[in-house]
């Protein structure tokens, strides 16, 4: 598998087809690091093991990584989902990057172009797993109280560092809505409110297009279980609109159901 | 709590809540004055973040309304924004705010009557959940500095 990704990496680089190759590293400390390949010769620099699971689509919006010309990127299926939403939200077309798949299973995808891509991850269905479903409906069984306070709970060791903002490739707006000052959206202390404010906000501006990478969580670093909320959003848009492809925030049915409004 | 009076901010559309509010008032119909009215273009334009910013500054309820369905005066802001609202009740739950402090109704411009015992039903409600304390306490500020502007 790491043979054939280096072939496959060096042969794009070699012919011309990319300039760079997104992939995985070895890092400090036994970690991994996003590795940045620009020459032929630096592939047998690549690796991949179960240790890679950052989302590298991260960095197809950033402006220095466009600056290194065609990128080529190693994608597990939800870097793929990541990529195709890009496409949707017409971050991304065809021709600007070329993708490395990897299978759920651990072998190497060749795909001619972003359509064939976009077509293979489709026709994975895209649900939660077991264990988050659980995690999920353990908080739904509380009562609004208990909810309350134990988001306050987890909340309260935020630091608003934005790790989970900066690590997630589909939060790419270059001015963050955080940011804006006139008028204040968000408290900016990290008390009680601005991290609630914030958390929502997150959450809300990724309803319907979080591909539940599980990146921002692996970003946190005071373990906030982040990905729940974005795991909520994604249950309920699945239950109530259906599985829909398009971004289930901007279009309707006029018989969506609700029972709440007066 | 026997003296607590809820403050309510309703954030209605242009078209069609704020014109029945209207007509609540020139058909000499009493309701809560409790309620202070936001005016927006569209149901569509009223922002989750908006209804954050009226508890972060001190209410106990908000009101979201604005016209029924099919009705909306740019065809489908309304139905965008039932989407948004049904996301974002069950997130906000999710998180543990109170939903019974936000309520959310259709009033046309003809529906005078419906506003006011709309009004009057929610701030009665909210009167009997007391003020929100749960959320004024999430920041550490004077006791004063949320009645300052906020009026």
């Amino acid at each position: 598998m790491q043979d054939n990704m280096r072939r496959k990496a060096k042969e794009l680089l070699s012919g011309g087809a990319v300039r760079v190759v997104i992939g995985y590293g070895e890092g400090s400390g036994g970690g991994v690091r996003a590795l940045f390949v620009r020459k032929p010769e630096d592939a047998d620099r690549l690796i991949y093991d179960e240790r890679c699971v950052q989302n590298l689509a991260v960095y197809l919006t950033r402006r220095e990584v466009k600056a290194l010309g065609k990128p080529a990127i190693v994608a597990r299926v939800p870097v793929m989902r990541t990529i195709r939403q890009l496409m949707i939200e017409k971050q991304a077309a065809e021709g600007d990057l070329a993708v490395i798949g990897v299978s759920s299973d651990g072998s190497l995808l060749d795909f001619p172009d972003l359509k064939s891509m976009a077509e293979y991850v489709s026709s994975i269905p895209f649900e939660l797993s077991s264990d988050e479903r659980a995690a999920v409906g353990k908080l739904e069984k509380m009562t609004a109280g208990e909810r309350w306070d134990w988001w306050r709970g987890q909340f309260s060791r935020c630091i608003k560092c934005y790790a989970c903002r900066q690590s997630c490739p589909l939060c790419y707006c270059e001015r963050c809505t955080v940011e804006c000052n006139q008028p204040q959206w968000i408290s900016v202390p990290s008390h009680g409110l601005g991290n609630l404010e914030w958390h929502v906000m997150r959450a809300m501006h990724l309803a319907g297009r979080c591909v539940n990478c599980g990146d921002c969580s692996r970003a946190c670093p005071v373990n906030i279980p982040l990905n729940l909320l974005t795991q909520k959003i994604i249950k309920d848009i699945s239950e109530e609109f259906g599985d829909t492809e398009e971004y289930a925030l901007n279009t309707f049915k006029p018989d969506d159901k609700e029972d709440f409004i007066r | 709590m026997a003296d607590f009076e809820p403050k309510i901010i309703a954030f209605v559309c242009n078209w069609c809540t704020y014109a029945g509010a209207d007509l609540t008032g020139t058909s000499r119909i009493k309701y809560a004055s409790n309620v202070r009215v936001v005016r927006l273009p569209c149901t569509g334009r009223i922002d989750f973040m908006l209804l954050m910013k009226a508890f972060g500054r001190g209410a106990d309820g908000v009101i979201v309304s604005g016209c029924h369905p099919n009705d909306c005066h740019y065809t489908s802001g309304n139905f965008h924004a039932r989407r948004r609202w049904i996301v974002f009740r069950s997130l906000i739950d999710f998180m543990g705010i109170d939903v019974r402090r936000v309520h959310f109704a259709w009033v046309s411009a003809a529906e005078g009557a419906k506003w006011a015992d709309l009004v009057n039903r929610v701030v009665s409600e909210v009167r009997a959940l007391g003020p929100y304390e749960g959320y004024k306490r999430l920041a550490p500020v004077r006791a004063d500095w949320r009645t300052r502007d906020a009026g």
